[in-house]
């Protein structure tokens, strides 16, 4: 029977979309090991984020709320999760891969004692073991494993697990107290330098455009990366070169310590497929990559390839979606 | 004030990983390794802070078998003071590797430890924020800036996050954990790898730190990811946006 915890995911007011996939996981394990889940949302005045959640089939919705959780700061989160875990008897917590997950996750999964599987893409019942797969080696392995111990912690792609269904029955939201005396204090929030773009998440957009070392300054990146975008209708992304180089902000990085995307779409401007960036976007449906380059290596994952300046081909095909 | 800094030996990031037929392992005939690049951006932010302050130790530390001091003397020879190599022979997941951590933490009584956020080989990116829960004290993960303030009793730190860069404020000791561009970690020198010979590199066994830890994560078997199909090359734009709408129906 599996009793499991999801965490949720959200920022500046709105959930993330990753959670869905989190509890679309748990949807899964409940249907092969039988039991139940609960969603966590932590934060301040997150009563809004809870209602979202409540067609999802959770046993219970929780809302730890207050104002010393306004910021997703590591120490007062992981307590948070903990606290419940335990007074829940949670076996199994489960996150959507992210910076987020992954800072708070680790610490709360020690705080118990409790090992923990990162970027897992698929999870299945056999023998009355959870066995599990993940990604490893950037993208290049796949390793199947198990997990001992009583609670286990997971994060999971999010491109892994589809849409969960909603239910006809509401979960109920049930307020967990804050002893805010009781929260650790070694981490203070000084805020966060965010470029609001007006443009979709890379994470959470059909199509994606990304752009990298052909594209010479942030003028050109808004104008041929972004304006290609806004043509399909699309978010932008950046390869690791242009964040180093000051050009994109590195919200912006697709790779393996950056985003990790599967849109239906990802246009490849200018970029020469290191491994570390085709960790990133391996998982997309379909790839275009337009490079200089007739040999780079983004060409060997890419469904469609035009060799080309992207200087000239980018406004032609913005030109031309735009007819 | 000394500074901790564990290292993993990792196979070089350039290395096309292959899986072994038999799905057992991965197939390092032949791979070069490395310090694992987290790790080296780590030290290097410690060996600046000793330049800066003076007055400082940094202790790099790793974990595994004899091959690893191939490691630990690229720390010792990039500026690393001390090296300490814990004998392991066995794959330690994330939680284990934390524990041997506590212990030598203990053992070293560092001001704060820096290391890597994630090895390229796990991409598990859970053992600094392990650690600094078993130690119950603070963490600031993904650093791309870091400045000691309040007389180096904190740590100002700048965090890549999915939603920008995001500024935390730490107490030490905590555990900090290096993204990619904290810096460019200084390349060893002759001179360097000449005076990391004489350097103190102790070996320690588990059992010498009162440790018996297994791994609670048994790797069952390993596969490549599903090949996708090959590509095709295009010669306009116009073809690209036909195959785009008619053969894929993407737009």
């Amino acid at each position: 029977m599996a009793n499991l915890l999801v965490i949720a995911e959200h920022d500046l007011g709105h959930l993330k979309q990753a959670t869905l996939a989190a509890v679309a996981c748990a949807h899964k394990l409940v249907a092969e090991a039988g039991g139940s889940f609960d969603i966590l949302v932590i934060g301040q005045n997150v009563g809004g984020i809870a209602e979202v959640l409540r067609p999802y089939g959770a046993a219970t919705v929780m809302v730890a709320d207050d104002a010393q959780l306004q910021h997703p700061v590591g120490d007062k989160y992981a307590q948070v999760i903990a606290d419940v875990a335990r007074q829940r008897e949670t076996t199994m917590v489960i996150g959507a891969a992210s910076t987020f997950s992954k800072d708070i996750l680790p610490r709360a999964a020690a705080l118990l004692d409790a090992g923990m599987l990162s970027d897992v893409i698929d999870v299945h019942l056999a023998g009355g073991d959870f066995i599990f797969k993940r990604i490893m080696f950037a993208g290049n392995v796949i390793a199947t494993v198990k997990l001992d111990g009583a609670v286990k912690f997971l994060t999971v792609r999010a491109a892994a697990f589809a849409q969960p269904q909603k239910v006809a029955d509401c979960s109920p939201v049930l307020v967990i107290p804050i002893d805010a005396g009781r929260l650790p204090a070694f981490i203070e929030y000084g805020g966060r330098e965010a470029k609001v773009t007006g443009r979709p998440d890379p994470t959470e957009a059909r199509v994606v455009v990304s752009g990298g070392r052909a594209i010479r300054n942030a003028e050109d990146f808004e104008r041929l990366v972004g304006g290609l975008a806004d043509a399909l209708g699309g978010a932008v992304g950046s390869s690791r070169a242009l964040v180093d180089a000051g050009i994109t902000p590195n919200s912006l990085q697709v790779g393996q310590t950056g985003k990790i995307v599967a849109p239906d779409l990802y246009v490849a401007v200018g970029i020469s497929g290191a491994i570390q960036h085709l960790a990133g976007m391996k998982d997309t449906k379909v790839i275009v990559a337009i490079n200089k380059d007739p040999e780079a290596p983004i060409f060997e994952v890419a469904d469609f390839g035009l060799v080309g300046d992207v200087y000239q081909i980018v406004p032609e095909l913005v030109a031309a979606l735009k007819k | 004030m000394k500074i901790l800094v564990p290292l993993k030996r990792v196979p070089d990031p350039d290395t096309r990983i292959r899986v072994k037929p038999d799905g057992s392992a991965v197939d390092l005939d032949g791979v070069k390794f490395a310090v694992n690049p987290f790790d080296s951006i780590a030290l290097e932010e410690a060996l600046r802070i000793k330049e800066k302050l003076g007055e400082t130790e940094v202790v790099v530390v790793t974990i595994g078998g004899q091959e690893c001091v191939e490691q630990l003397r690229v720390g010792l020879a990039m500026g690393a003071d001390r090296a300490l190599l814990i004998r392991s022979t066995d794959g330690l997941d994330a939680l284990a590797i934390a524990k041997v951590l506590v212990a030598v933490y203990r053992r070293e009584q560092p001001a704060f430890v820096l290391m890597g956020k994630q090895a390229i080989d796990d991409d598990s990116n859970q053992v600094g924020q392990m650690l600094a829960a078993l130690l119950g004290i603070g963490q600031a993960t993904f650093v791309s800036k870091l400045e000691l303030t309040a007389n180096n009793s904190k740590a100002r730190c700048g965090r890549e996050t999915d939603g920008g860069i995001e500024t935390v404020t730490v107490k030490l000791p905590a555990i900090i954990t290096s993204d990619l561009r904290l810096n460019e970690p200084r390349y060893v020198s002759l001179p360097g790898i000449m005076k990391a010979k004489k350097k103190p590199l102790e070996e320690v066994g588990m059992a010498d730190l009162g440790l018996t830890i297994t791994s609670r994560t048994q790797v069952l078997k390993l596969e490549p990811p599903v090949r996708r199909k090959a590509g095709v090359r295009v010669k306009t734009v116009d073809e690209l946006l036909e195959k785009l709408k008619n053969d894929v129906k993407v737009l």
